[in-house]
């Protein structure tokens, strides 16, 4: 045991080593993490602009105020429209390229470099290249569709598709990350299930998918599914780049309208009110994650 | 067996053509963005399908780049600010994360819930406080603004705190027989032996804060503090227009440091990143 050998004046010399390496963290911690935290619950209840002198607390009226604000509104919608749209693409792409990249051991390392590429590009500077790609007349994506006689949409100019361009490039941008997820808990099925399975009749791939590695995988897939949920509410670079919210509000989402209240029409208060709505949905999801892994609880 | 060899064949090969298609549609950004950055602007404008430029013009695209704006200061911001960020980041975590796995005090399970607790936070919720905070400090448009957020990692400190539980005792034990200190054994045994965690929370915090767009929008200002996604969004609404070639040179630019960083290390970058989706 480590505490048998601490020097013999034990009591006082742990505590005051304790304070020496505890303290900086919990310091800071309270300064720069959890004080924010408190703080913003309370701004949100203030109609504190950015820069004034004095500010009131006005209660829950600025939540009141975003229920009816029709930006909002929209921006809210648009959050778990993108999520919507997200998180079973890049769920089942991720599971079906960590499935293909495990079955067999030709070329794996490879693949899976391949596919793993997007998730390292600063998603700032693939937006500016995206933006290129959906770009009508000149981007690679409907020179493409040129090629087979279709005329592509207008992308991320027409506020039909303006969401559906960002969801593209999110799905792009995250199932590599989400197959590193995937391959992480396949490597933990032990070959010997498959093997058994096999040996009791289950011939083909498809059964032992089901038989024993689907059962296995669920636990991940869950966990899988609710952070791309909790990365997709985070969606800001590419609206903040290429759309700036726009077309017609088309791709306002929490995050953006949180930016622009607090930072370009300085209305901290109601800002805040935008920040704690998203931590309740963040924090519902990380709620959710812990009822799922309830029974299979880490150490 | 007779049967089933034509099927493994089968499978096989059903399996690459899946993966290339997949893959080419993974790697197709990154070739349009080089076959633009190599182009001259009127067969950027041609509409015609071609991926070998006919004329090579990348070098006067990256002078471009370059002529227009500070591109290598933004590259050696980046690489100060994240370099900043880690080193404070360990030097809060790796004595927290020791008396969290070796010194047994009172609070200490409320602390490792506190650690818990600020892993799950996600960090744009925090930052209008934050910013008032930095703004109160006088810290605005500083470095010290940048890493304020990430001074307490707990995602580091619970990756060290994890291994340091797999460290025996006794070797710590040992360690004090030969007249180690408590701070001595934090950072010159602690730290050199867990270096593969001290690799991993390294490589998270790195490409986390290299990438990173949100807070520095908020905090840096001055056109010669930024880092590189801002100097790319700069360069995109300030100067680039529709000069694509220029704007898919420096997306490159950008982009080609971590990418070089991740094919030469992938293994441990997988792992690393892997490791911040399973943090908890």
């Amino acid at each position: 045991m480590a505490e048998r050998l601490l020097p013999a004046a034990t009591s006082r010399s742990r505590a005051r080593l304790v304070a020496l390496c505890a303290g900086p963290a919990v310091l800071f911690g309270l300064v720069t993490l959890i004080g924010p935290l408190v703080a913003v619950v309370v701004l949100s209840l203030t109609d504190y602009r950015l820069g004034a002198a004095h500010f009131s607390f006005i209660g829950t009226r600025n939540f009141v105020a975003l229920a009816h604000d029709p930006v909002f509104r929209h921006s809210f919608a648009n959050t778990l429209l993108y999520s919507a749209l997200v998180v079973p693409a890049s769920t089942l792409a991720g599971l079906g390229l960590a499935l293909l990249i495990d079955a067999r051991p030709a070329m794996r390392a490879f693949y899976r470099t391949v596919h793993f590429l997007p998730v390292m590009a600063a998603t700032i500077a693939a937006a500016v290249v995206w933006e290129f790609m959906l770009n009508p007349s000149l981007g690679l994506v409907n020179l493409l569709l040129a090629q087979v006689g279709i005329a592509g949409p207008r992308w991320l100019e027409d506020p039909k598709t303006a969401l559906l361009s960002l969801a593209l490039i999110g799905v792009w941008q995250s199932c590599g990350f989400n197959m590193v997820l995937f391959l992480t808990g396949l490597t933990s099925i032990a070959p010997q299930y498959r093997e058994a399975a096999a040996v009791d009749g289950a011939a083909h791939a498809w059964d032992r998918f089901w038989l024993v590695t689907w059962p296995l995988l669920r636990p991940i897939t869950a966990f899988v599914v609710v952070i791309s949920v909790i990365r997709s509410f985070q969606l800001f670079e590419t609206v903040y780049v290429i759309t700036g919210g726009g077309p017609q509000k088309s791709t306002e989402v929490l995050l953006y309208t949180m930016f622009s209240e607090a930072f370009e029409f300085f209305r901290t208060g109601r800002g805040a009110a935008i920040a704690v709505v998203f931590l309740a949905l963040v924090g519902t999801l990380t709620l959710v994650r812990f009822w799922l892994f309830a029974d299979r609880s880490p150490s | 067996m007779k049967i089933r060899a034509p099927r493994r064949l089968a499978g096989s090969i059903a399996r690459h053509l899946l993966l290339c298609t997949s893959g080419l549609l993974c790697l197709l950004p990154f070739v349009w963005m080089l076959s633009t950055a190599s182009k001259p602007a009127n067969e950027i404008f041609s509409r015609h399908l071609h991926f070998l430029p006919q004329h090579f013009a990348g070098w006067r695209n990256v002078a471009t780049v370059f002529a227009s704006v500070p591109m290598l200061r933004y590259l050696a911001n980046g690489v100060v600010v994240v370099a900043l960020i880690f080193a404070l980041q360990l030097a809060i975590a790796l004595p927290c994360a020791y008396v969290l796995a070796k010194v047994p005090f009172r609070g200490r399970r409320l602390l490792f819930g506190a650690v818990l607790f600020c892993l799950m936070l996600p960090p744009q919720a925090v930052a209008i406080p934050q910013f008032l905070l930095a703004q109160r400090l006088g810290l605005i448009d500083t470095w010290w603004a940048m890493a304020l957020p990430y001074l307490v990692s707990a995602f580091g400190i619970y990756l060290l705190r994890q291994y340091f539980r797999t460290i025996p005792d006794e070797l710590l034990d040992a360690a004090r027989l030969d007249g180690f200190g408590e701070f001595a054994i934090v950072f010159r045994l602690m730290l050199p032996v867990s270096l593969p965690a001290v690799t991993a929370f390294g490589i998270f915090s790195v490409t986390t804060h290299w990438n990173e767009f949100f807070w520095p929008q908020i905090v840096l200002s001055s056109p010669d503090k930024l880092t590189p996604p801002l100097g790319i969004a700069f360069f995109r609404n300030e100067e680039a227009g529709t000069d694509y070639g220029a704007l898919m040179a420096a997306a490159a630019i950008v982009i080609a440091p971590l990418v070089l960083a991740f094919l030469l290390a992938q293994r441990r970058f997988i792992e690393g990143i892997a490791l911040t989706g399973l943090k908890s």
